[in-house]
């Protein structure tokens, strides 16, 4: 039950609030209020009169506090009424902890200028530490090279069938529906001029150069680039990192190097069988849709499309792959020592990932075009 | 006196915190040497300085006679062969069972048959008291206390000359916490060991460690036997040993 109230009452130029019943944080907002709307510019003197509060906690001596300092500033003089000392004593309390406060606040303006400069410097700053990583690999990689024994087959095995054995299934899926949505679409177009036959030209150059190979890299990069960074960012909560480096295990070789190398062994399988499904969804279409045989599409394919179309979609992979797990496995180590950093690096990796994959596979197609591949 | 740890003048400043400044500490073969001190004050950081976890801003530290800054990458490897560390939460590796994390380093750095290492890793097991027949849990089915037992056994798979543990008895049953305690003393007397270690555990404190080493204000304020602790006038001192001095 709500039993607080204030009086406000004015004789001559004394104003008297008269604060009744128990004064909590659940219902002084209505007085906060009420003394919000007092001028206090012509008033001699104030009188606080608590003599009829019967509970005080440290919210009202709060807002008491910060009305007695209105007063002061105003230079009114103050009274305060028959105030017991659990009251007095709370804003005493108060008044005590105010003051440090203020003294160990300093205020720091900033200005646009120096919070756009901070933005960049700590985006440049990430880019050092994401170069000084790529440097470690390159060291770490080049130092194993050579050496059979540091070679990881175990753990490259077994990230070859965790990131590409099981991820053909959903692999294949994607693929034969993009396959079948370029064929359906181009094939409506097609029709109008009766160019029937040059789907296999289009589906061929676009499935095989561009959509199977981005297509698979996506998918790997939401699959397997997220779970890099998750595992290695529990990894490195739980202080496995830390146990690895101090038993003389470098992170690079047991973790980093047997991801990439799996990812970059498997990427272009990966896309080969995206190639193929992709095809096959197209061929579907053309069947269906432009009553074009199997035996016709796959002569035709035979005659127009090159094998250097198929080779350059399979290039990629590698690339990509590489991208993804770099990525991936960089933002596992950023991870900090609280768990809601996983969750920001996870979605940094992939969507960094998936950024870096396009910028890669636009630079492939601008080479390639000036090289009149 | 041979020194294990030799740590003169160290700094670490963490962006514009500066957390160690002229700090210097010695630590003798074959005691256990504890460091406390407030929360924040630096201990976990100084440790992780010591294993090569961190770099640090100024000053040396000395680990088994090799300097650690600027150690080269063999010297490295061969001073993280001869420690062992035992982290809080005990950072087993959560992909394998107890015996391939015990095993491990011993798969890695030697050539023995997989017979030999096995029987290692059961002695392991068992001067930690743990049986054998743990061996093939995997770390999410321990309960706290074997953790920490467990990555003891790890910790002293490659007979370390030197021990590190961050607050071992935390999280434990006070039960529990003073078996830890008793198989920590036992370990130092049958292995040889020089145990480094972290904690806020007063019995612990009062029944293993030889040398105590309290950090405050960026520095080491007081460095010897915990029965002379009360001619130190310190606040943390005075609160942390209340009841005791």
């Amino acid at each position: 039950m709500d039993t607080s109230s204030l009086e406000i009452i004015y004789t001559g130029n004394i104003l008297s609030l008269v604060f009744e019943g128990e004064l909590t944080l659940y219902n002084i907002a209505k007085l906060q209020k009420k003394i919000e709307t007092l001028h206090l510019n012509q008033e001699k003197k104030v009188v606080l009169d608590f003599s009829k509060v019967t509970f005080f906690d440290t919210a009202s001596a709060l807002m008491i506090y910060a009305l007695q300092e209105r007063i002061f500033q105003n230079a009114i003089e103050l009274q305060i009424l028959s105030a017991s000392k659990d009251i007095s004593d709370m804003i005493e309390l108060v008044k005590k902890h105010k003051d440090k406060i203020k003294a160990t606040q300093e205020f720091k303006q900033k200005s646009y200028l120096e919070i756009l400069g901070r933005l960049f410097y700590e985006k440049y700053l990430i880019f050092l530490s994401f170069m000084a990583f790529l440097g470690e690999f390159f060291t770490s990689a080049i130092h194993n090279i050579g050496i059979v024994k540091n070679i990881r087959y175990k753990e490259i095995f077994f990230e070859i069938n965790e990131n590409g054995i099981k991820a053909i299934g959903i692999i294949s899926v994607t693929s034969f529906l993009i396959g079948l949505v370029v064929a359906y679409q181009s094939a409506y177009q097609l029709k109008l001029y009766g160019a029937n036959i040059f789907i296999v030209e289009t589906l061929g150059l676009s499935i095989l150069r561009e959509l199977a190979p981005l297509i698979t890299a996506i998918v790997i990069a939401g699959r397997s680039g997220s779970a890099f960074t998750a595992q290695i960012g529990a990894m490195k909560i739980t202080q496995e990192i830390d146990a690895m480096m101090t038993m003389g295990f470098e992170p690079f070789r047991f973790l980093v190097i047997p991801r990439v190398v799996a990812l970059m062994i498997i990427m272009p399988i990966l896309i080969f069988i995206a190639d193929i499904m992709g095809i096959l969804g197209g061929m579907l279409i053309a069947y269906k849709d432009l009553n074009i045989s199997t035996t016709l599409f796959i002569d035709r394919f035979n005659d127009v499309i090159e094998a250097k179309h198929f080779f350059i979609g399979i290039i990629k992979g590698p690339f990509f792959a590489f991208l993804i797990a770099v990525i991936g496995i960089y933002r596992g180590i950023g991870v900090k020592d609280d768990t809601q950093s996983i969750g920001i690096n996870t979605k940094k990796s992939v969507v960094e990932s998936i950024f870096a994959v396009i910028m890669c596979d636009a630079l492939f197609s601008i080479i390639f075009t000036n090289l009149g591949i | 006196m041979k020194y294990i740890i030799e740590v003169t003048d160290l700094k670490t400043v963490f962006g514009d915190k500066i957390v160690h400044e002229g700090l210097n500490l010695k630590i003798k073969e074959g005691e256990i040497y504890g460091i406390v001190g407030p929360s924040g004050s630096g201990k976990t950081t100084l440790i992780r300085e010591m294993l090569m976890l961190q770099e640090i801003d100024g000053g040396t530290i000395k680990v088994l006679g090799y300097n650690l800054s600027g150690i080269s990458y063999k010297h490295a490897q061969e001073l993280r062969q001869q420690w062992g560390v035992l982290f809080q939460a005990g950072a087993l590796f959560s992909s394998l069972n107890i015996r391939e994390n015990i095993a491990l380093p011993l798969i890695e750095y030697s050539d023995l048959p997989r017979k030999l290492i096995d029987e290692i890793v059961d002695f392991k097991l068992s001067i930690v008291g743990l049986k054998s027949s743990d061996a093939s849990l995997f770390p999410s089915q321990l309960s706290g206390g074997m953790k920490k037992k467990a990555s003891l056994a790890r910790a002293l798979a490659m007979d370390p000359k030197l021990l590190f543990l961050d607050e071992p008895t935390s999280g434990l049953d006070p039960i529990s916490a003073r078996d830890f305690d008793a198989l920590i003393l036992k370990l130092r007397d049958i292995l040889k060991l020089t145990v480094v270690m972290v904690s806020h555990d007063l019995q612990s404190i009062y029944d293993t460690i030889n040398t105590l080493a309290v950090i405050d204000n960026k520095k080491i304020i007081y460095d010897g036997s915990v029965n002379n602790i009360s001619t130190i006038d310190n606040e943390f001192i005075k609160t942390f040993f209340k009841g005791y001095i």
